[in-house]
């Protein structure tokens, strides 16, 4: 049988084989690592779902393949040794091939298709359009048909960024011909074509964009082009913050336990804020906001191989010192690839914070679907008025950028000044 | 007609003749070439057959090739399936398809299932000729198209033709069949018209016909639908709309590759049955169409079928109650409206 590239995560095209733990003519059993995988966000482990021998290594290590294209084949317990024709497990989402046509053979008595109809019954000439398709990225649900979804899938068109036209939104053929006005015929290559050439000369490098800088790119350039961005900025009072974290800390280390950061006492913050602004934790769905009832924070964390988000889950009903021990764990996987697609998906509302690099102030491209993300800069000491005299202060800015489709100004400010007020007291958003 | 002069002029080109005509002359080429045929059924002989197509054939062949049968469906269908086991080539006529549920058990339990319960050691090559449909005020007993029960069961062939072409090249197959065949006719087309093939060429049973080719919207339907999708077919083209239509002439074996190929290439569908719509061959072709052609749809596929009541005898309910062409009309135009080529 043939082992497929697995699809691991939402927005996983295709995945790189960073390592195989077997060889050839090695004897696997399930549940045994087979193969180490590199999606866009993370290098993850693939089990083999039989006992059987492997026969064949398709893509060696380096090597790329699109979800449910074979990688490498092995002979299943009891297969014979020239097993080729086993059928292969369909992967999920996968259509590699043109599926074939069902013939029903000329022969009389030999049903072919033995039990398809056993989804709802419609009553007589129903309206249509009332099937839930499958949820796009992050959940919100996308209403496209079926050939839409195709062409969509083989042209690499997001289809979040289409409005439908069909019937209750559904996005149909006409809207994708509308968004991507090209030939027809040929085939669209995977990649958007590039705006400007590049003009390459001996003296530069070029790296090929690998899978998890090609998703970087798309999300954020679809984000710029589809959400309407409006930023606010703020400077807060950091001085009780520090103040609060030195104390903090000295009673933590005392007692033995790990220390807490800045970035920890802002997530914290923020999440107490999302619960008493649940317009700032929505997401635009194409012809409906969705509210989220959970908070659930993302953490924008650099690694080498590029940006990646793991999820605070809940983060507005978790301690403070809880947050910190999670974040730190998030930041470590995230830097080791080792967080799981699960690690990384469901985010509400992110936070990005540039403090530690000396970045004053800066602006984010929000995290879609999201409403908003935060832009933390770091804490600085200036000159500044107390008391009617000239003092040194502590400051920190943060920008908030806004989806404009869903948050309004007015909205957006009275959110940020809730934060700072929360960021200023700290203590209000620890207790 | 008359002898040819010569063998080849006269087997090429086509005539012009009612689906009758074809039923009857086919008929009567088959008992002249082959003397194991005979026809059996209520008022074939002397009084020529309910709707003339067994005419001057008693006549010409005599009683032991042309049996007139008392009314006892379920005897003589027994009796034809028992010739048909014993090597005679049986066309039983049964006078309307609503008197054929009288023969079920021996059509449903006996002729679909002999060949495969006694491992192959009997074969029932036999034909029941029966006709269906509503539009003649006969009112609910008498207006039905209980096709769906045979084509439900296997063991059976199903065809169903929509012209007279096809009620010649499918009744050459039927009858050359080594397993039972129930060809359906319907009471609205005997009358109709159209070129039928001057060779005997048969129509292989299972493969359904693109009936006019186009590229906007697929209609498909059988027998008499197939001939309405057809008119609805050339309403749409004078609405600036290509539609292509498929007949599928057999029911079953049913030909999905034909059904899901046409899907593919115009992303849409509206089948056309002379039925209750609720469990019937419209949901099964609907659920070929989704299985085979899932990724090419761009819009639910829709389906037209009769209302789901006994057929009222009042000629003004039993035409409202029928679908017409207007109904594929108007599907096919919400199917284009709903893909936004409407």
């Amino acid at each position: 049988m043939d082992i497929l590239m697995p699809r691991l995560s939402d927005t996983m095209e295709e995945g790189v084989v960073a390592s195989w733990h077997a060889k050839v003519g090695d004897e696997v059993h399930a549940g045994d690592v087979l193969v180490e995988i590199e999606t866009d966000k993370a290098l993850m482990e693939h089990e083999s779902y039989q006992d059987g021998v492997l026969t064949e290594i398709l893509v060696p290590e380096g090597g790329s393949a699109d979800i449910g294209a074979p990688i490498g084949r092995m002979r299943v317990a009891g297969e014979p040794e020239d097993g080729a024709a086993a059928p292969t497990g369909a992967v999920e989402g996968s259509a590699p091939a043109q599926p074939e046509a069902p013939a029903e053979p000329a022969a009389a008595a030999t049903p072919s298709t033995p039990d398809t109809a056993t989804a709802a019954a419609v009553p007589s000439g129903a309206p249509s359009g009332t099937v839930a398709p499958a949820a796009g990225t992050n959940g919100a649900r996308v209403r496209a048909t079926p050939l839409v979804r195709r062409l969509a899938r083989e042209s690499g068109v997001d289809l979040g960024t289409l409005t439908g036209s069909g019937p209750g939104g559904r996005i149909i053929r006409a809207d994708l011909d509308r968004a991507t006005p090209a030939p027809a015929a040929a085939p669209a290559p995977v990649e958007q074509p590039a705006a400007v050439a590049v003009p390459v000369t001996e003296d530069d490098e070029v790296t090929p964009l690998g899978s998890m800088r090609r998703t970087i790119a798309r999300r954020l350039a679809d984000s710029m082009r589809t959400a309407p961005h409006f930023y606010l900025t703020r400077t807060v009072d950091a001085g009780p913050m520090g103040q609060l974290r030195a104390e903090l800390n000295a009673k933590l280390v005392a007692a033995d336990r790990p220390k807490i950061s800045l970035n920890d006492i802002v997530l914290r913050a923020v999440a107490v804020a999302l619960r008493r602004h649940p317009e700032m934790n929505s997401s635009f769905g194409e012809d409906a906001i969705v509210t989220h009832n959970r908070v659930h924070v993302g953490m924008a964390v650099a690694t080498p191989a590029g940006l990646v988000v793991p999820v605070l889950r809940d983060a507005d009903t978790r301690s403070l010192t809880d947050i910190a021990g999670t974040a730190r764990e998030l930041a470590g996987k995230a830097r080791d690839r080792k967080l799981s697609p699960a690690e990384m998906t469901g985010s509400t509302f992110t936070v990005s914070n540039l403090g530690m690099f000396g970045v004053d102030q800066f602006t984010a491209v929000i995290n879609p679907p999201e409403a908003g993300i935060l832009a933390v800069g770091a804490l600085r000491e200036e000159p500044g008025v107390v008391d009617g005299a000239v003092a040194v202060v502590k400051r920190m800015t943060v920008t908030l950028s806004v989806d404009h489709r869903v948050v309004d100004g007015a909205q957006g400010a009275q959110f940020l000044a809730d934060l700072a007020q929360l960021l200023e007291n700290p203590w209000l958003a620890v207790v | 007609m008359s002898a040819p002069t010569t063998a080849r002029p006269a087997a090429a080109g086509t005539t012009t003749m009612s689906y009758r005509q074809a039923l009857h002359d086919t008929l009567r080429n088959e008992l002249l070439r082959d003397e194991n045929v005979l026809l059996m059924g209520e008022e074939i002989g002397r009084f020529e057959g309910s709707y003339k197509i067994t005419a001057g054939l008693l006549d010409e062949f005599g009683p032991k090739r042309v049996k007139d049968t008392p009314i006892a469906e379920e005897g003589f269908t027994g009796a034809a399936v028992g010739a048909a086991m014993l090597g005679l080539r049986p066309v039983v006529e049964v006078m309307t398809i609503n008197f054929s549920l009288l023969a079920l058990d021996q059509i449903i339990n006996h002729a679909a299932k002999i060949y495969g319960m006694f491992g192959g050691q009997a074969k029932v090559p036999l034909v029941i000729r029966t006709p269906g449909g509503g539009g003649q005020q006969l009112a609910a007993t008498h207006s039905q198209n209980v096709e769906l029960f045979y084509a439900f069961t296997p063991g059976l062939k199903v065809v169903a033709p929509s012209n007279p072409a096809d009620a010649k090249g499918l009744l050459l197959a039927a009858i050359a069949d080594d397993d039972p065949v129930l060809f359906l006719e319907n009471l609205a087309l005997y009358n109709t018209k159209g070129e039928v093939p001057n060779d005997d060429t048969p129509i292989e049973i299972g493969r359904a016909a693109i009936s006019r080719p186009g590229t906007d919207i697929t209609l498909i339907g059988y027998s008499r639908t197939a001939r309405m999708a057809l008119e609805a077919a050339d309403r749409l083209a004078a609405k600036g709309f290509d539609a292509e239509v498929v007949d599928l002439r057999s029911l079953r074996p049913l030909d999905r590759r034909t059904v899901v190929e046409s899907v593919r290439k115009t992303s849409c569908a509206v089948v056309v049955e002379d039925d209750w719509l609720t469990y019937g061959i419209g949901a099964e072709v609907a659920a070929s169409i989704s299985d085979g052609a899932f990724d090419w749809l761009d819009a639910p596929v829709r389906r037209v079928a009769m209302a789901e009541v006994p057929l009222p005898y009042a000629k003004s309910l039993e035409t409202a109650a029928l679908p017409a062409v207007d109904d594929i009309v108007v599907a096919a135009e919400q199917t284009l409206r709903a893909t936004g080529r409407g």
